[in-house]
């Protein structure tokens, strides 16, 4: 299944234009240098610098409360960094007020934990939420773009539902629509099999891996679910204590020497050596 | 123990209150943007009216009407003890429509609806819905905030001519109860009141439903997380609301007298 309507501009295919020629490194779309951030006495970043690229899907691993979810929101702009610059394709956006984040946030799309669905709207109106917002479109157009993107996610025919209608699972896929809605260029997903029973979880990576190859778009990914981290992710990086204490392909995470990196992956803090092999 | 503790504490709290006034100012200066630059859709607007105005009728209704009936309860032997009894009609309207009727009027609304506004927005930020909205380009005082503001602005003046009108019915029945002829009772009260009464009551009420929607939504907005944030929220977006309406109605009757007097003179029932 395809869409066929676009309301955010044109986009570049992944890997394709925006990769250097000869198989370089593909081009950042975010870069966070040197990110301090505090919450009160709780110092979640130090001096954390990491980049996404283009076309990429990245998965950001760590424990509870190392501070995932704040990256997210360092990224759209709903949190400010203490220090540090934010650079969204090249421009800062560390220091713009929120008006100025506006148009720069319809090129995101967030899959929020919880889905995080406006409860007093229907499946509908949650899903043409920015479409209304944004795309000037006749009310026509956006009720097939909306038919269009719940299909997609397999959830046609739940418009008229409200979200306390729907299953946890059913949540994070309208969550999705609605984050797919505007086309964006990428999509940022905090923990989106949290909560979920393993077959629901796997349907929700395959949604993942759809947007990417259907949408073609850069995701950023937060989770601690193993299982998703290296169904979906190209590139998988784990932050422990506010640092970066592992970043390469799910295979290089899997033989990681570091030992907080193998408790983690396998969840087992007893361990005091990496597994053989 | 340091001496200089409860300086320190003194001056935290005291830092912490004007950073609250001037957040809710920026708020406030938020919300009055979007209303001169962006009219609000009727989507957004109607299920407020309906939220705000329709479903506070009820508790309205009750609280003028018995507050009108206690206050010609006592009135009523008052003046009955000095043979004016007809003339209590004019203390218990003029009561009802300058001051027992706005007040209270935003007292309830307060309560039914502060209340619930903070909750509502309150569990809106702790779900993470205001900070979708945000991730979505928009901004959630315009579609929050604004249609709340401007239904109970606009419906509070309604939810006080109501007040009044049952509260002057509940007065007159326990009057005629006590058997004060009804030409009499009626005739003082009408030479009793100027139509600056009825104004007087209904222009503060305006004030108050602005208040009562800028501060419970503002404190929903600021709500801490889990349900104990939340219903804290709301409890202190009624106390707030309460205490403002109370001190606001202080300055406002201090306003329009000296604004009477300059227009027309001291008048008063006895003269």
């Amino acid at each position: 299944m395809s869409r066929t309507q676009t309301h955010n501009g044109p986009r570049a295919a992944p890997g394709g234009a925006e990769r250097a020629p000869g198989g370089a490194a593909p081009k950042q779309i975010v870069r966070l240098q040197g990110i301090g951030k505090r919450f009160g006495g709780h110092e979640v970043f130090r001096d954390l610098t990491l980049a996404f690229f283009r076309g990429q899907t990245t998965v950001v691993l760590g424990q509870s409360g190392v501070g995932k979810s704040v990256m997210l929101k360092l990224i759209l702009g709903l949190l400010k960094p203490d220090r540090g610059r934010i650079h969204i394709d090249g421009t800062d956006i560390t220091d713009l007020s929120e008006r100025e984040l506006a148009p720069l946030r319809t090129r995101f799309g967030m899959v929020f934990q919880g889905a995080a669905l406006f409860d007093y709207l229907t499946v509908f109106e949650n899903v043409a939420f920015a479409l209304r917002e944004h795309a000037r479109l006749p009310e026509k157009q956006i009720r097939e773009i909306v038919r269009q993107e719940l299909a997609l996610v397999g959830m046609g025919g739940t418009e008229d539902l409200l979200p306390e209608e729907l299953s946890g699972g059913m949540k994070k896929r309208v969550g999705l629509a609605r984050a797919i809605a505007m086309d964006p260029e990428v999509i940022l997903y905090d923990e989106p099999t949290m909560g979920l029973d393993p077959v629901t979880a796997d349907t929700i990576n395959a949604l993942i891996l759809m947007c990417q190859r259907e949408l073609q778009t850069t995701s950023i990914v937060v989770t601690h679910d193993m299982a998703s981290a290296y169904r979906v992710g190209d590139r998988l990086v784990m932050l422990h204590e506010g640092e970066i204490i592992a970043d390469g392909t799910p295979e290089e995470i899997r033989r990681h020497p570091d030992i907080r990196v193998q408790r983690f992956i396998h969840g087992d803090a007893s361990l005091t050596a990496a597994p053989p092999g | 123990m340091n001496p200089a503790k409860p300086i320190m504490a003194l001056g935290r709290h005291v830092a912490d209150q004007t950073r609250g006034l001037g957040e809710f100012a920026v708020f406030t200066g938020r919300v009055f943007r979007w209303l001169l630059t962006d009219a609000t859709r009727w989507r957004l607007l109607r299920p407020q009216l309906y939220e705000i105005g329709v479903r506070s009728l009820p508790v309205i209704v009750i609280t003028g009407a018995f507050v009108g009936m206690v206050l010609a309860a006592q009135a009523y032997y008052q003046f009955e003890s000095v043979g004016l009894g007809a003339r209590s009609g004019s203390v218990i309207n003029l009561s009802v429509l300058k001051e027992l009727g706005p007040v209270l009027a935003g007292i309830m609304l307060a309560g039914r609806v502060g209340g619930a506004l903070a909750a509502e927005l309150g569990t809106m930020k702790v779900t993470e819905q205001i900070d979708a909205m945000r991730a979505m380009g928009a901004d959630p005082i315009k579609h929050l905030v604004v249609p709340r503001f401007l239904a109970c602005f606009l419906l509070i003046p309604f939810l006080t001519t109501y007040c009044d009108f049952v509260g002057i019915l509940g007065g007159y029945l326990v009057a005629w109860g006590y058997g004060v002829d009804p030409n009499e009772y009626w005739r003082h009260s009408a030479n009793a009141i100027e139509n600056w009464d009825i104004f007087a009551g209904i222009f503060k009420s305006v004030f108050f439903g602005a208040v009562i929607a800028l501060i419970s939504c503002y404190k929903g907005f600021r709500s801490r997380q889990g349900a104990e944030g939340v219903g804290r929220a709301a409890t202190e977006a009624f106390v707030a609301s309460f205490m403002t309406i109370l001190i606001l109605d202080l300055f406002i009757v201090l306003f329009l007298q000296g604004l009477y007097e300059a227009l027309w003179g001291r008048v008063s029932i006895f003269i």
